[in-house]
């Protein structure tokens, strides 16, 4: 990256330090800080959208509905989520690869489960043999993205019908006597409203997502612990920047990271929880309006 | 091989027991319940483990972050905000590395008359590493746990007690303690819930597993894997899961009931099954 850094067998201390901390390999582990941050940012909406139908599902009116919403949480709580996330990405991408199978080649008549081998017509590979490496890669991270929706939707189901029947019952009554439709009511008043009630909720889901991203190192994605034990291991003189073993040092600087994100998510947090409080019929909206 | 064949050459086979081969080839449904079953003996001797021994340090940290003392407090704070503020697996990873910096041929401690040799190498093995990581996790949590029921002891009891004449030790051991306990024991029964499910990161960080000798996780997935079938091994995990987080629901009740014996029914805390994990 440096002019000076053309010759790391003459280099010594901070320089040493320097270019060692520029090479191409540290630059793709700065870039897997953001694909990790990136992953939490495409996974919340998925997982709130997955939420919103659980939270839906458990108060429907038809059973069988209920069943699954309410079924959906409790399967998820009783497992470890870890579980899931070994499961979900290999079910999915079976259950995708057979699905193209029976569409595009109708007339194979090999069984696709041979054995220990799960065998479907070329055609219908998820990506295809054929495609790029960085469709694999997508791929890869699609799948991730969805098992992490999967359980995180589940947690944000409970969070979301708790905050809906939260909502003061005298709030809605008063939209009725308004002349609002059901409809109405949902969108421009319980919808509204319930996000102070599940802001503690989300809070507690976020910091959760955070502490679980680590996991995405047993998806088989190349992310801040794939390169904290790639780059951190131990390198012969054989390699440019011979050292030790210093994976230590590298999870403790990974430890930081993931203090230092904590952090910061619980002091926005906790300051986006005060301005939504504002003019709230809650304790904490009260206590702003004395003041 | 029948059921019983398997069963009497795999049900122990995670702690080094019985069959020294896992089965490879032709897997039928007795191999997945068996083998998976037998790996639950790390889960359980993990979760067992660390929550028994985290208990009493979380009691201690609990106490300390109390404490007007700022040598206590602090370290105190800082050993929760640590824990809790980064991933288990993270953790994991980190104390596994620290273990297998120790050096290989123990340490020497000269006492001066005798010389002794404090060995290391167990401690990067799993059963002692990763309990060690999951006791420090655990205490972390149940320490908040503790500290924020200790805030909410009702001043009434303590000035109670004060009145008839307890204190120091005794008034902590007779009043401060259970009421405690009592009021943190439904979030407690979530972490011993949670701290379970967390067992089944161990063999998927940093520990290997010594001679395929795995939690009930690692035969899953290494069944799923051979079999390319996660629709057998996964289930049937996902059973046993469910069937022993019902137990420990039912036998922290059963202590949730002995502690608010001497409460009016209609004031009993009642646990509540929550969904978060918190690691």
């Amino acid at each position: 990256m440096f002019e000076f850094c053309a010759d790391p067998k003459s280099l010594e201390g901070a320089r040493w330090m320097v270019c060692y901390l520029t090479t191409g390999k540290h630059l793709l582990f700065y870039q897997s800080f953001l694909l990790v941050i990136g992953l939490m940012l495409v996974t919340v909406p998925c997982a709130l959208a997955m939420g919103f139908l659980g939270a839906l599902g458990a108060r429907s009116s038809i059973a069988p509905l209920r069943w699954l919403g309410k079924g959906y949480a409790a399967l998820v709580r009783g497992v470890p989520d870890i579980a899931f996330f070994l499961f979900v990405p290999l079910a999915l991408d079976q259950g995708l690869e057979w699905l193209r199978h029976q569409v595009k080649c109708p007339d194979w008549d090999a069984p696709v489960r041979q054995g220990n081998d799960f065998v479907v017509c070329s055609a219908a590979k998820l990506p295809l043999s054929s495609s790029p490496q960085w469709v694999h890669e997508t791929y890869g991270i699609i799948l991730a993205v969805a098992a992490f929706a999967f359980v995180f939707g589940a947690f944000a189901s409970h969070v979301l019908s708790g905050a809906m029947n939260a909502v003061p019952r005298a709030q809605l009554e008063t939209a009725e006597a308004y002349g609002m439709t059901p409809r109405q009511t949902t969108w421009r008043i319980l919808v509204p409203q319930m996000w102070i009630y599940a802001l503690p909720g989300l809070s507690n889901l976020w910091m959760v997502l955070i502490k679980a991203t680590p996991l995405l190192f047993i998806l088989g994605i190349e992310d801040i612990v794939y390169w904290g034990r790639e780059l951190g291991g131990m390198k012969t003189s054989a390699y440019d920047y011979p050292h030790g073993d210093w994976r230590l040092w590298y999870f403790l600087a990974l430890l930081v990271f993931y203090l230092m994100l904590t952090r910061v998510s619980e002091i926005v947090l906790s300051r986006l929880t005060r301005r939504l409080s504002h003019g709230q019929a809650t304790m904490a909206g009260e206590e702003m309006r004395r003041a | 091989m029948t059921c019983v064949e398997t069963f009497q050459a795999y049900a122990l086979r995670s702690i080094g027991l019985g069959e020294r081969l896992l089965p490879r080839s032709d897997f039928t449904f007795c191999d997945h319940v068996v083998l998976i079953g037998s790996g639950l003996i790390w889960n359980l001797y993990f979760a067992i483990c660390a929550l028994a021994l985290g208990f009493f340090f979380a009691t201690g940290i609990a106490l300390a972050r109390n404490s007007a003392n700022l040598l206590l407090r602090k370290p105190a704070e800082w050993f929760t905000f640590v824990f809790r503020g980064s991933p288990l697996f993270i953790q994991f990873f980190l104390f596994y590395e620290a273990f297998t910096l120790l050096p290989r041929a123990g340490i020497d401690l000269n006492l001066g008359i005798v010389e002794i040799n404090i060995a290391t190498s167990w401690i990067t093995r799993a059963w002692a590493g990763a309990l060690v990581v999951l006791f420090l996790n655990t205490s972390a949590y149940s320490g908040e746990i503790f500290y924020g029921a200790l805030r909410s002891v009702p001043k009434g009891d303590l000035e109670a007690a004060d009145a008839y004449g307890f204190s120091g030790w005794r008034k902590f051991r007779r009043i401060t303690w259970p009421t405690m306990l009592r009021l943190a024991w439904p979030a407690y029964t979530n972490e011993a819930i949670f701290l379970f499910h967390a067992t089944t990161l161990v063999f998927f960080s940093s520990f290997p597993a010594w001679q395929q000798k795995g939690d009930a996780l690692y035969y899953a997935s290494y069944l799923a894997d051979k079999t390319f079938n996660p629709f057998i091994a996964y289930p049937v995990l996902a059973v046993y899961f469910m069937a022993l987080t019902l137990m420990i629901i039912w036998i922290f009740g059963r202590v949730n009931r002995r502690l608010n014996s001497h409460l009016p029914s209609n004031t009993r805390a009642r646990i509540r099954p929550r969904l978060f994990p918190m690691r």
